[in-house]
């Protein structure tokens, strides 16, 4: 089967193109550098099938992004049989300096010219016949978002892949073109593919070209002594790129004729002048995204329900009429109901969230009566091993999809990369640029696309940064951990308030991230702050066809991790906490409000609950260690179980509680649960805190786990463990210690201060080296 | 007159004369065409005054004050 790449600027419709070419549900975004690995399918409707690999978004061949290192192995080692160099027609100046370095690899190139439509409407023409004569490469004009063009481009691709191509070049006339020349010959001489090319990259002295061929350096050198030119001496690299663009500009502005334009501003111009405003631009941002978070998480939308408990508050539908109820009746019917409304009406996040998993409910029902005959083991396997892990897992997303929507439609119309344009000023404090806003922010949804995302930051040690603090912006499965042990607090000890404890821990979180990056940028990950160099999209209105696309490729992505990762790690867990050493299965069947069903009351019987004890003395400066005595180990195994998925936390304290205090307890929020583990144990407030703060910090997921494991530089993940075992314990401890002895805070805050001296002394004395690696200090 | 482009007020435009700064910074610059001779207008600054956002070759481009202070312009009158 012939293969071809797409190539092309970030952002240039490339993703769009392979997504009808494929059939494929490739990601597309308004956001520059979104498709950050290549993705592979097959055009089917052609002569022949064709293998389509998309190339990510890359504005060079130079070997600063691993995009650029990526898309440039791929063509010069894969041999695809033809390049499709997809070009912004509304940019042709800056994409076509991409292809007059694609031209020079000795590979067939066709020029797919995109967004003609868009050229057209603005008033502009461009001669595609003119240009194809004085570039020397085919070209098509295309939409791919109007599916324009697509069967000749492909033909013709087809046609050109049959005859092999010689390299050109466009640096004939530059002032270098005898060293080019020179270089390529011997290069041919040595037998070296792509001659040309390589040609071109060692007299711009690149890295990666220059460490290949390190006998012909001299040969460059030796060319530099003699060269002297006016405006840029010896410097190649700038003569080289000098050349290119002069080449674009003298050629083709013949090939553009440029419309009338009746106004100066177009309407994206309008729009960026009020959303990047120098007052405004930073409150509405702020607006936006409480907006989204609110119509994804809040259960009294538009605060309809707070409004009316200023009257007599709006009525729930289950408690009796003397509690300000309705005294429904539990049914089929108004269950569903009370997926929309019960007390408040809920946001739209939430009764989608309810939705599905009313109908998880049911789901798992049917489970339960399939198994209702089978072995006690056999039944708990199925539906608490096999289904309870799926469960937990999808029950997550619709609340996820939500948000995922709310931040397509903010990155496809281009409004993302004017947000990092915004607040690069800010995150530069920290070591960081404006780009790692994008990833963070979106760790509150969920760690793993967050952590996908970081392939957009260009600087390796940002990227490990950045993907290091993410699982500290707490996600929406440790939202129940939150609200069920500050519910237990309230109820139990009657302090405080429940909202205020929940906002204060994702304030923690956000905090800890900061510090924990100006920490690392400052020791382990030194190095300078990556430039900020973006293409800032024009805005425009995001596509119905591209949002579903995107969010099915996440429903897709969860769907896979809730059938592998997740699937055999809770199996494993499931296994660990339901028999005990001596393969005795020790679940039950109980009572409970008149339903029988099976549970673990004996789970500290179990392998995990020997587990759980053997490590619970780690946990005593923690305050839920060996202060607790016989029945602290509930928190280290439900902490355990958490690495399956951070909503089991809860669901295995509801067990846990039943195995120390005796009785069973099930609330949809969890907080009877916590409340019979804080009486069952003992355990204070600053414990119950550090307890959260735990869970929050501490190692995530398996699922959050792999994709770190994936996305860090080779080497970087078992540091990266032992990072998140580290600031967990270290915050947790603090909180336990300065929230029961207060005085302990001087001892906190001397520690603190000494090390921060400590850092800076070194850093003074230790200047960091210009791109050398800083090793691990840890 | 000249002057470096981090200096410019917003809605003036230049002329790239020349291009400094570290290798890695300078191959970008130039990859986005940041060359001499390329045209580039300020259209504005970001909230917090850095970075900044200017039209050139028919795009917009943000990058920041230290980057622009390694690009010398030639202002157009």
């Amino acid at each position: 089967m012939k293969k071809f790449a797409l190539a092309g600027n970030p952002n240039c419709g490339k993703t769009t193109l392979f997504n009808l070419l494929t059939g494929s549900a490739a990601y597309v975004g308004n956001w520059p550098g979104v498709t950050v690995e290549k993705r592979e399918g097959t055009y089917k409707r052609g002569e022949e099938r064709v293998r389509i690999v998309d190339l990510p978004g890359i504005y060079s061949l130079s070997p600063y992004t691993p995009e650029e290192v990526v898309s440039r192995n791929f063509i010069l080692d894969e041999k695809p049989d033809c390049v499709i160099d997809v070009v912004d027609a509304t940019n042709l100046e800056r994409n076509l300096y991409l292809t007059t370095q694609l031209m020079e690899i000795d590979v067939p190139v066709i020029i797919a010219l995109n967004m003609m439509d868009a050229v057209e409407k603005s008033g502009d023409a461009i001669d595609e016949k003119e240009l194809e004569r004085k570039i020397g490469l085919p070209v098509v004009r295309i939409s791919a978002l109007k599916n324009q063009g697509i069967k000749e481009l492909m033909d013709r691709a087809l046609k050109v892949s049959k005859e092999p191509r010689a390299g050109e070049t466009v640096l004939k006339g530059s002032p270098i073109a005898h060293l080019v020349r020179d270089v390529s010959i011997a290069l041919k001489g040595q037998k070296v593919e792509n001659p040309l090319f390589h040609a071109v990259k060692l007299s711009e002295m690149d890295e990666i070209e220059a460490a290949a061929h390190e006998e012909l350096v001299p040969m460059v050198d030796a060319f530099k002594s003699t060269f002297d030119d006016d405006t840029f001496g010896t410097d190649f690299d700038a003569v080289i790129a000098d050349a290119r663009y002069r080449y674009i500009t003298e050629n083709y502005s013949a090939v553009i004729s440029r419309g009338n334009r009746g106004e100066p501003f177009t309407p994206s111009d309008k729009a960026d002048k009020v959303l990047t405003h120098k007052i405004w631009g930073i409150p509405i941002f702020l607006v936006i995204l409480l907006a989204i978070f609110h119509l994804t998480f809040s259960e009294d939308f538009l605060y309809l329900g707070a409004w009316a408990s200023l009257g007599n508050g709006l009525p729930t539908l289950f408690d009796p009429v003397s509690e300000g109820g309705l005294g429904w009746e539990e049914n089929a019917a108004t269950t569903l109901l009370a997926c929309f409304y019960d007390g408040a009406v809920f946001s739209p996040g939430v009764i989608f969230t309810n939705l599905w998993n009313w109908l998880l409910g049911w789901v798992g029902t049917l489970f339960e009566l399939c198994c209702a005959n089978a072995a006690p083991w056999v039944g708990s396997f199925v539906v608490d091993g096999i289904w309870g892990g799926l469960s937990s897992v999808l029950g997550f997303l619709p609340q996820i999809l939500v948000l995922f929507l709310f931040f397509s439609i903010l990155e496809d119309s281009g409004y993302m990369a004017r947000v990092a344009f915004i607040l690069d000023r800010i995150f530069r404090k920290f070591g960081l640029t404006g780009r790692a806003f994008m990833p963070m922010i979106m760790g509150f949804g969920c760690s793993l696309p967050a952590m996908i995302n970081t392939r957009t930051l260009a600087d390796e040690k940002e990227r490990t940064a950045t993907v290091r603090v993410i699982p500290f912006f707490s996600c929406g499965a440790k939202l129940p951990i939150l609200t069920a042990i500050a519910g237990g607090i309230v109820t139990s000890f009657g302090v405080g308030n429940a909202d205020l404890i929940t906002y204060g821990m994702y304030l923690l979180g956000i905090v800890t991230a900061i510090f924990c990056v100006l920490f690392m940028r400052s020791t382990s990950l030194r190095g300078e702050i990556s430039p900020f160099l973006m293409e800032l999209p024009a805005y425009h209105a995001p596509l119905f066809k591209g949002l579903m696309i995107h969010l099915w490729d996440k429903t897709k992505h969860f769907i896979k991790k809730a059938f592998t990762v997740i699937f055999a790690s809770t199996i494993v867990i499931w296994f660990l906490s339901s028999f005990s050493w001596d393969w005795k299965f020790l679940p039950q069947e109980i009572e409970y409000e008149g339903e029988t069903f099976m549970a673990n009351l004996r789970m500290n019987e179990s392998i995990l609950g020997s587990i759980g004890m053997l490590v619970q003395p780690l946990f005593t400066p923690l305050g839920f260690g060996a202060q607790l005595q016989s029945a602290g180990w509930v928190f280290a195994v439900a902490a355990l179980t958490g690495l399956v998925a951070k909503e089991n936390v809860i669901a295995t304290f509801g067990t846990l509680a039943a195995a120390i205090a005796g009785s069973y307890v099930a609330t949809e929020e969890g907080v009877m649960e916590t409340v019979a583990i804080i009486e069952a144990t003992g355990v204070n407030v600053p414990g119950l805190i550090a307890f959260i703060a735990f869970n929050m910090l501490t190692v995530p997921c398996f699922a959050a786990c792999a994709t770190a494991r994936a996305e860090l530089p080779k080497g970087k993940f078992q540091w990266t463990l032992l990072f998140w075992l580290a600031t967990s314990y270290i915050v947790s401890a603090a909180i336990y210690l300065v929230g029961t002895w207060w005085w302990t805070a001087f001892i906190f805050a001397a520690a603190l201060a000494a090390s921060i001296a400590g850092i800076a002394l070194w850093n003074k004395k230790h200047p960091p080296k210009k791109s050398a690696n800083v090793e691990e200090e840890k | 007159m000249e002057k470096l482009l981090s200096e410019f007020t917003v809605g003036e435009t230049g002329t790239v004369r020349t291009v400094s700064g570290e290798g890695r910074l300078r191959r970008r610059l130039f990859d986005m065409g940041v060359t001499p001779g390329a045209k580039i207008t300020l259209r504005k600054k970001a909230p917090l005054g850095d970075p900044l956002e200017v039209n050139l070759r028919g795009y917009e481009l943000t990058l920041r004050k230290t980057e622009a202070a390694c690009v010398r312009m030639e202002v157009n009158a």
